[in-house]
């Protein structure tokens, strides 16, 4: 082949219809589709076998957004994303019944690294918060002795309790499981010298501390990230953060790239690419959001 | 005895003044939202870079989906999101100290906002403005909003130039038949160079299931391999239409452009340098120095010494 006879790979959506809502608690549904046929698929660009945990699909509503999810199953029938109340797009999503057309664009970006060699360990923990526990499932799902660390603000607000038994429950609040944040229950076994391995998803805050505790703790760990997204392929720009592009060098990234990365868990850029801190209104993930950041 | 040993072609460029290692430009639209993505572009090879079109307000563009990838290119309405003139000179405000030539672009509604953008962005040490007078997709601005006739492109150019010494490049759409015209209104109106050419269309792509476009604009501009061949003979009849009026003035050629021997094909039809954006997407946002490598080393198999040497070659 001649160099630089690299062929377009299509990026176009493939409209798959809601077979299942499952309610999840008072914020969050998890919408189930059929998988699709491959060869059909493929010729849109979405290949669900190239999929690794921690990539992300455009989800696209016709006549009204397309934002970007995690798949939060996947097997040879069944594929789900799993959404929180948030903004106009996510309210919409949760109102979906049987049966509605939803339109799929993806994988897109770079998962998690490492799965395999962590795969059978029990050294490793799965850090979520809020629905960035959903983006963790699938990397549960295939790393069942990995134990999987939920935190939410209360117990109506966790997810997954039956789905995956090797599962350690924190809530703000205390009405569920321990009170407090999965960073107490790292920082444990950081000391007791149990992990090797760290994954997270959930409010920046969160995931900065986790990246912090690793850190000092000689534990690897990687983080998924979510920026505000349009292409989705690597060519808009828009979800820049020092000079990386979350949606095609991420949205997975390892504790030594974040140590570079000063915007990490201090700044977003809205809608129209304008940079705004951070606020603790975003940090938590069920409390209000300001406009731009809502999806 | 030493061995001599072959002479590498010289593919640096001097484009307005600007001294580009290499003829390969970002193009306007593509990553240039930011100045870390500006040096890191850099570090990918390119000889300059352009940023995202800044107008004097933010913009929030188009809901998405606004950018989609087909089998013989890209679909895009965008819709000039961008942060709008204040953030970005903020942004951008040393870009003069970045290693390679960074072009500013600057969009407007009428005239003024564009000298209005000019004035304020040019300060942050910009090494050359481009203005786009072409945009398929948006309301308001390019070819909507009627900038792509040779009065508009006159008038808009002579106010942008009263408000930068810069260089001026008028970005022309491919969708004019008479492309050659408004080059010529554009350095009427003092512009130093032609940018050619912007998008295709607009065009549309429609999902079968679900009955609807796929851009939320439904429509957009279409760029990559498919608008290729257009965009050669729009370099090729605007170089054309300078010959013939006796003008001077370098062209940048943007549309398509994936590998060396593209990049080549531009520069045979008259470009001085050569706009990439699609192909970031299909070949990774290390396909700028990859272009100028292919470049030089398809130059050397082909026995041409300098860009200067085959610019032009296929004019009359």
């Amino acid at each position: 082949m001649q160099a630089g006879a690299e062929r377009i790979r299509c990026s176009l959506p493939i409209v798959l219809t809601v077979q299942e809502v499952k309610r999840e608690n008072d914020l969050m549904v998890t919408l189930l589709f059929p998988v699709p046929d491959p060869g059909e698929a493929g010729e849109r660009g979405l290949d669900l076998a190239a999929f690794v945990p921690g990539q992300f699909f455009m989800v696209w509503l016709p006549r009204f957004d397309e934002k970007p999810y995690a798949l939060s199953h996947l097997d040879a029938e069944c594929l789900a994303i799993t959404v929180q109340r948030r903004g106009p797009f996510s309210a919409r999503l949760c109102e979906l019944k049987a049966g509605a057309k939803v339109g799929l664009r993806g994988p897109f970006g770079r998962g998690f690294g490492d799965i395999e060699r962590h795969g059978a360990s029990r050294r490793v923990a799965l850090i979520g918060g809020g629905c960035g526990t959903a983006v963790l499932a699938p990397l549960a799902e295939r790393m069942s002795r990995a134990t999987l660390v939920q935190g939410a603000n209360s117990a109506n607000f966790l997810i997954y309790l039956d789905r995956f038994p090797n599962q350690v429950v924190f809530t703000d609040d205390g009405s569920a499981g321990r009170k407090g944040y999965p960073t107490e229950w790292l920082k444990e076994q950081a000391a007791a010298g149990g992990l090797d391995m760290v994954y997270t998803c959930g409010p920046e805050v969160m995931a900065e501390a986790v990246v912090s505790i690793c850190r000092q703790a000689g534990i690897g760990c990687q983080v998924a990230m979510e920026r505000y997204m349009k292409c989705g392929i690597g060519v808009c720009g828009q979800c820049e953060c020092d000079g990386r592009l979350v949606c095609k060098d991420g949205p997975c990234f390892s504790g030594e790239e974040l140590a570079v990365m000063p915007s990490f868990g201090r700044v977003r850029r809205d809608k129209s690419g304008r940079r705004f801190e951070i606020t603790i209104a975003v940090r938590c993930p069920s409390a209000p959001v300001p406009p731009d950041a809502k999806g | 005895m030493t061995k001599q040993r072959p002479h590498k072609p010289d593919i640096s460029v001097n484009l307005c003044g600007m001294a580009l290692r290499n003829p390969i430009i970002m193009a306007s639209g593509i990553l240039g939202v930011s100045r870390e993505l500006l040096v890191r572009v850099a570090e990918c090879g390119a000889g300059a870079a352009t940023i995202k079109s800044v107008s004097p307000e933010p913009r929030e563009g188009h809901r998405n989906p606004t950018v989609i990838a087909y089998e013989a290119g890209m679909l895009n309405a965008v819709g000039y999101s961008n942060a709008g003139v204040e953030e970005a000179s903020r942004e951008f405000h040393d870009v003069g100290e970045l290693p390679i030539p960074i072009i500013a672009s600057a969009i407007g509604h009428e005239a003024d906002e564009f000298a209005e953008v000019a004035a304020k962005l040019m300060p942050c040490g910009f090494a050359a403005l481009e203005i786009p007078l072409s945009c398929p997709h948006t309301p308001g601005y390019g070819v909507l909003a009627g900038h792509s006739t040779p009065e508009a492109t006159e008038r808009i150019t002579r106010a942008v130039r009263a408000a930068t010494e810069r260089p001026i490049f008028v970005k022309l759409s491919p969708s004019i038949p008479a492309i050659g015209e408004l080059a010529l209104a554009a350095l009427e109106g003092g512009a130093d160079g032609i940018s050619a050419v912007n998008s295709l269309g607009p065009g549309m792509i429609i999902d079968v299931e679900a009955r609807e476009p796929v851009l939320d604009f439904k429509v957009g501009g279409v760029s990559g391999p498919a608008l290729r061949p257009i965009a050669v003979r729009c370099v090729y009849d605007v170089a054309t239409a300078l010959r013939k009026a006796d003008v001077e003035a370098p062209i940048i050629g943007i549309g398509g452009v994936t590998n060396g021997r593209d990049a080549l094909e531009m520069i045979m039809a008259g470009a001085t340098a050569v706009g990439v954006g699609t192909a970031v997407y299909s070949r990774g946002i290390e396909v700028f120095g990859k272009i100028a490598d292919e470049l030089q080393a398809l130059c050397g198999r082909l026995g041409i010494a300098s860009l200067a040497e085959v610019r032009g070659a296929v004019l009359d």
